[in-house]
């Protein structure tokens, strides 16, 4: 993190309810926190149903309702976002920070062109006259290299290809002026080829717009490819928090190290097995009383069932909510 | 052709299939040619619009095939007449991608796994309820899942329920179309674990034809790698040669976009241009010609054709200039 600078983005025990099986409201984020810096590129990462895209829902007030936050702040350029009135929380979603989600077919207006609803955005939020906002439309597909840029100015999303698509949508996220970008799975539907070049891309506009982007991907490989820091989810909590390198090679709580061993792409060529974490994630509500991997970790003790691990500094600017880290002879721990 | 003894399980040839679509035509296989060895995994790769589940479906005659041929454990499987095929299709176990939709959610678990068997009136119906324990036990499920219904299984259990079904027969092949991609890590390789585990453990030892994109799961299951570009098969060799030393340079570019395992930049410089074209409008020649790195003029007027690479045995290219040659 840079210096004494306030985090452009600031979450502090982030609360998300949900409605559980029998009606009552069960927590499926608890007590998340995090910081962002400007510039800097944060990878939340965990498996489906660890509360990675409710948390980042909730960064900008759009939890569909029942689902609600019961607790916690956001703030973002150190403004609380939930007490913004609705015109400024209109203005920050776009304006202050821009979303991209995964590529599907219904994130953009298939009855409007892709350079209508492109200029739209950039009225909106930049207070530009129409004329100048479709220029700058196509300036930005230009940007995020879509071929032919003034032809698919007057396209519909479904003339276009995946890749095409999630270009498009991310100049819409782009084209407000966000100082930070939301990108959930922004990869997830693509080729393997078009995904190397969408987080190619990417990158380079980071770097061109000092933007800040916290990735919400179960991908490890992008966390790899794209992250400086990365925050380890699960089951609505954030287990490790750590540097990119230090979190690939010193993983410090056994989820992460499950993760991280569980990629076929690491697997011996020949091997008969792939080291694979069994059982599944507990679903909200279902959650044990005392560490939330405790049932799934083969290094769990006495401790681990009885009481629930915060987290702690483990060093090299890595943090880790596991029992291990206070009785390193027991762990694998390094 | 005399049946030799180790004549493949499955022979496919020479397959064609053109779609009509309110667009026009889209010809989506022009010639895909295989073969898959008992026992054996076989895996397609490449991006969607490549072909790879038509040809699954083609083979599991679920669409016809323009033209073509299917030689399935000595017999030709295209050639089937209906009735002849509802009797045998119990022969091929399929699982597709995402068990939420493939399994029918008012039937228990107990009822899913041994339906195959009860449409071909298979045993009995206590043997049949025997035979749904096992399998449920095979894939690694509790007993208590047998009275369970689809929606109240994680996407995991699921999809172990879909390979259990895909087994009851005891196939000798069985397609798996993206099996594991709609999956979580931690999940992926607890049921890649799985089929692994039940190919060697299964006393009819079925066939693999593993559908995939992701090659880190597909270099760890598969003997052999077939890549397919736009609707043809344009190298195929066994999964360590080709991941070590591709020819196709389409081959070469799909393992140079492949994810890194871990931080860092990539070793290999990319080199891609755009996108697949469009299948409604192929480029002349070797369809790959635009984006390839080194095409040169005979690319854009000839398409090569899939041949046996003379520098390897056990691998064969279809490019008129294949990397590590000269």
């Amino acid at each position: 993190m840079s210096g004494t600078a306030a985090p452009l983005l600031s979450v502090r025990a982030l609360t998300i309810a949900v409605p559980g099986p029998s009606g009552e409201e069960v927590s499926a984020v608890d007590g998340v926190s995090f910081d962002v810096d400007a510039g800097e590129i944060v990878a939340l990462v965990g498996e489906s149903g660890c509360g990675k895209t409710l948390t980042s829902l909730a960064l900008v007030d759009l939890l569909p309702p029942p689902l609600r936050m019961v607790s916690g702040d956001v703030l973002f350029e150190g403004r609380d976002v939930h007490v913004l009135r609705a015109r400024e929380k209109e203005r920050l979603r776009g304006g202050g920070i821009g979303l991209v989600f995964q590529e599907s077919a219904s994130a953009l207006d298939p009855v409007r062109t892709i350079g209508s609803e492109l200029a739209a955005v950039i009225v909106r939020h930049r207070g530009l006259s129409r004329a100048v906002a479709e220029d700058e439309a196509e300036r930005w597909l230009k940007r995020v290299a879509l071929p032919d840029p003034a032809r698919q100015m007057r396209a519909y999303p479904h003339q276009l290809s995946g890749g095409m698509r999630q270009r498009v949508l991310l100049a819409l996220a782009l084209a407000g002026g966000p100082r930070l970008l939301v990108a959930d799975e922004p990869t997830a539907a693509l080729d393997v080829t078009v995904q190397a070049q969408i987080l190619e891309l990417l990158l380079a506009l980071r770097q061109e717009l000092a933007l800040a982007i916290l990735l919400v991907t179960h991908d490890l490989a992008v966390v790899a490819e794209a992250a400086g820091r990365v925050l380890v989810m699960y089951a609505g909590e954030i287990v490790e928090s750590a540097p990119v390198d230090e979190l690939f090679s010193k993983p410090r709580h056994p989820y992460t190290r499950g993760l991280l061993a569980s990629r076929p792409g690491l697997a011996p060529a020949g091997a008969r097995r792939l080291a694979a974490l069994e059982g599944s994630v507990p679903e909200p509500g279902k959650r044990p009383p005392g560490c939330a991997f405790e049932p799934r970790c083969k290094e769990a003790f006495g401790r681990c069932s009885a009481a629930r691990p915060t987290l702690v500094p483990s060093g090299a600017g890595s943090e880790a909510a596991c029992f291990l880290l206070d009785e390193p002879e027991r762990g694998r721990i390094r | 052709m005399s049946l030799r003894v180790d004549a493949p399980l499955l022979s496919v040839r020479d397959l064609h299939k053109t779609f009509e679509s309110r667009h026009g035509r889209v010809t989506v296989l022009r010639g895909v040619a295989f073969d898959l060895a008992a026992g054996s995994t076989l895996a397609l790769v490449g991006e969607s619009g490549s072909g790879k589940t038509t040809t699954a479906r083609l083979i599991l005659r679920l669409t016809a095939a323009d033209r073509g041929s299917v030689q399935f454990d000595g017999t030709d499987w295209l050639a089937l007449p209906r009735r002849e095929l509802d009797r045998r299709r119990r022969e091929l176990g399929v699982v597709f991608q995402d068990p939420a939709t493939s399994l029918d959610p008012r039937l228990t678990i107990g009822e899913i796994v041994v339906e195959p068997l009860a449409i071909h009136a298979i045993g009995s119906r206590a043997s049949r309820r025997e035979k749904a324990a096992d399998l449920v036990a095979s894939v690694g499920l509790p007993a208590s899942a047998l009275v369970r219904h689809p929606s109240e299984l994680s996407g995991g259990q699921r999809q172990r329920v879909a390979i259990a079904r895909a087994l009851a027969t005891e196939p000798r092949l069985v397609v798996l179309d993206e099996p594991v991609s709609a999956l979580d890590v931690s999940v992926r390789s607890q049921i890649l674990n799985l089929l692994k585990g039940l190919q060697q453990d299964t006393p009819s030892r079925p066939a693999y034809l593993f559908i995939g994109h992701d090659l880190g799961v597909v270099r760890w299951i598969a003997d052999r790698t077939a890549v397919m570009y736009m609707g043809r098969i344009v190298e195929e060799a066994a999964t360590a040669a080709l991941f070590f030393s591709p020819r196709h340079p389409y081959t070469e570019q799909l393992l140079a976009s492949r994810p890194r395992d871990t931080p860092g930049p990539r070793a290999a410089p990319r080199f891609y241009f755009g996108e697949p074209p469009s299948p409604a409008a192929p480029p002349s020649g070797c369809p790959f010609h635009p984006r390839c790195a080194s095409a040169r003029p005979v690319c854009s007027q000839e398409v090569p054709a899939l041949v046996a690479d003379p520098a390897e045995d056990g691998r064969s290219v279809a490019c008129h200039a294949p990397l590590g040659g000269d």
